[in-house]
């Protein structure tokens, strides 16, 4: 009889691992919550790797893994992590990651890293990684966080190949490496298809973006407040 | 307590040492696959001043490897031009100098490793001679290999490297469109003496009558100055042993193979 001291034990079922919340977290960073194109942040590596798509999909998967693992890390010490040297612990976990992923490349694709050289290193000062850590690692489960940062990194992933995918068809003609102006313009009864130098600079890349955050937010309707 | 100094100092000594250790540990298991993918990178590199980047491209690393091995002789010179091949009871390959940490010392106490092209299964007849070559960028070192005709004269290739130029700018020393510009120039100059290649200032003027000058790379001036030093610095470093070889013959030459 004694029910309004002693709280009631409510055993709520364990939520599926891809409920519709879960799902959200993962999907919402394609479209409606895309770190580069509405958030606007890691445009940095946006306009520097992206010349040609091998790389770019090298430096997809290394910020995915970073990503994932950083917010799992910091997910599962959240509330051990001193907060006055909180930012310090983080950059400290991610810097580690970062140096693993470039360890792991110089060891198995020595060509990719010769290729990517800084841009891997400067993984570490991309935005959205510190900035997802912040925003929602340090205030959520670990789950959760590893699907976060799965899906802000997937976010970034696809629009930075599609701007590789652009730059470098338009830029040197060719799609991972192979040619496929040339063979094109054959088909079509031309003598050559000319590239457009300015999309391998970073003006090209920045073009692009603009065009693609442009297509996105009209398609989204979404309007900065 | 979670606030106190003694905790965070704590927090912070134990994530040090556990990433710390995640750093070292990956570090000792992968430092022999890294060491094996930059001496294959280093072979390529060798080869890419003799072979087409194409060519490379299209071969496994054990073809490669092969290919080196069946193909490339080499011997470690002093400036003089004279032979090494022990120092102070070591044995020393070509492969074994380190160009770079040789580079610290003064020139007269430098080994020069040079690496010879000859045909397969027979190593007196050589194509070409290579040349490693090493000097200092914009930001940090660069080095490459010359691969010289038989002729010691006529340039058949070069390769370049750099360890932090800035991309699109000096890093495009790698570019092949930007080596290809160095074949068929000469570094011998008419009187006979040591004139080495260099490159121009600004891009998109022709130098092809000019055996001594090509292209240069807009933007990147000071790398074009350090691959200019480079070249004239190492080509002077080996013209004791370019000459002795115009001199004899090159079979009279004791190769490790």
């Amino acid at each position: 009889m004694s029910t309004e001291t002693a709280e009631k034990v409510i055993n709520k079922p364990a939520e599926a691992l891809l409920s519709k919340r879960r799902k959200s977290i993962v999907t919402d960073p394609l479209i409606d919550n895309n770190p580069i194109t509405i958030q606007v942040l890691g445009i940095c590596s946006a306009l520097a790797v992206t010349t040609q798509l091998q790389p770019t999909l090298v430096m997809a998967l290394s910020v995915i893994f970073v990503m994932a693992l950083s917010n799992l890390a910091i997910s599962i010490l959240r509330n051990t992590i001193p907060s006055r040297i909180r930012i310090i612990a983080q950059l400290a976990i991610v810097a580690t990651l970062v140096s693993l992923v470039s360890e792991v490349l110089k060891a198995f694709s020595y060509d990719m890293y010769k290729q990517l050289s800084v841009f891997i290193g400067l993984i570490v000062t991309n935005c959205i990684v510190m900035g997802r850590l912040e925003a929602f690692a340090m205030g959520n489960k670990p789950y959760d966080s590893v699907l976060d940062g799965f899906g802000q990194a997937m976010g970034y992933s696809w629009i930075i190949l599609a701007v590789a995918f652009f730059r470098e068809i338009w830029g040197s003609g060719s799609f991972f490496g192979i040619p496929v102006l040339d063979p094109l313009a054959g088909f079509i009864g031309m003598e050559n298809l000319a590239t457009n130098g300015l999309m391998v600079t970073p003006v090209g890349a920045f073009m692009i973006l603009g065009l693609i955050i442009w297509v996105q937010r009209s398609m989204t309707k979404y309007v900065e407040q | 307590m979670q606030q106190s100094n003694t905790y965070i100092i704590i927090f912070s000594v134990v994530l040090t040492v556990i990433c710390g250790f995640l750093l070292s540990g990956s570090s000792q298991l992968l430092g022999p696959i890294q060491q094996e993918a930059i001496a294959l990178d280093t072979k390529k590199q060798i080869l890419g001043a003799v072979i087409s980047s194409d060519e490379i491209g299209a071969m496994s690393p054990e073809e490669i490897t092969a290919f080196y091995e069946n193909h490339i002789a080499s011997t470690v010179v002093d400036i003089e031009g004279e032979e090494v091949t022990e120092v102070e009871g070591t044995a020393i390959t070509a492969e074994s100098v380190d160009i770079g940490s040789n580079y610290k010392k003064a020139p007269e106490e430098r080994l020069y490793p040079v690496f010879i092209y000859h045909e397969e299964g027979n190593p007196d007849n050589i194509s070409a001679y290579i040349l490693p070559l090493y000097g200092a960028g914009l930001w940090n070192a660069i080095w490459g290999y010359m691969a010289l005709q038989s002729d010691l004269n006529t340039i058949e290739g070069v390769t370049f490297s750099h360890a932090g130029e800035t991309p699109g700018l000096g890093a495009r020393i790698t570019e092949e469109g930007v080596q290809q510009r160095y074949q068929g120039k000469e570094i011998w100059g008419e009187g006979g003496e040591l004139e080495s290649v260099y490159m121009q200032k600004g891009e998109g003027r022709d130098y092809t009558n000019d055996p001594h000058k090509v292209d240069g790379m807009s933007g990147a001036t000071i790398t074009a100055v350090g691959v200019n030093n480079m070249l004239k610095n190492y080509l002077g470093y080996y013209e004791a042993f370019l000459n002795k070889i115009k001199e004899s013959s090159p079979a009279k030459m004791a190769v490790n193979n």
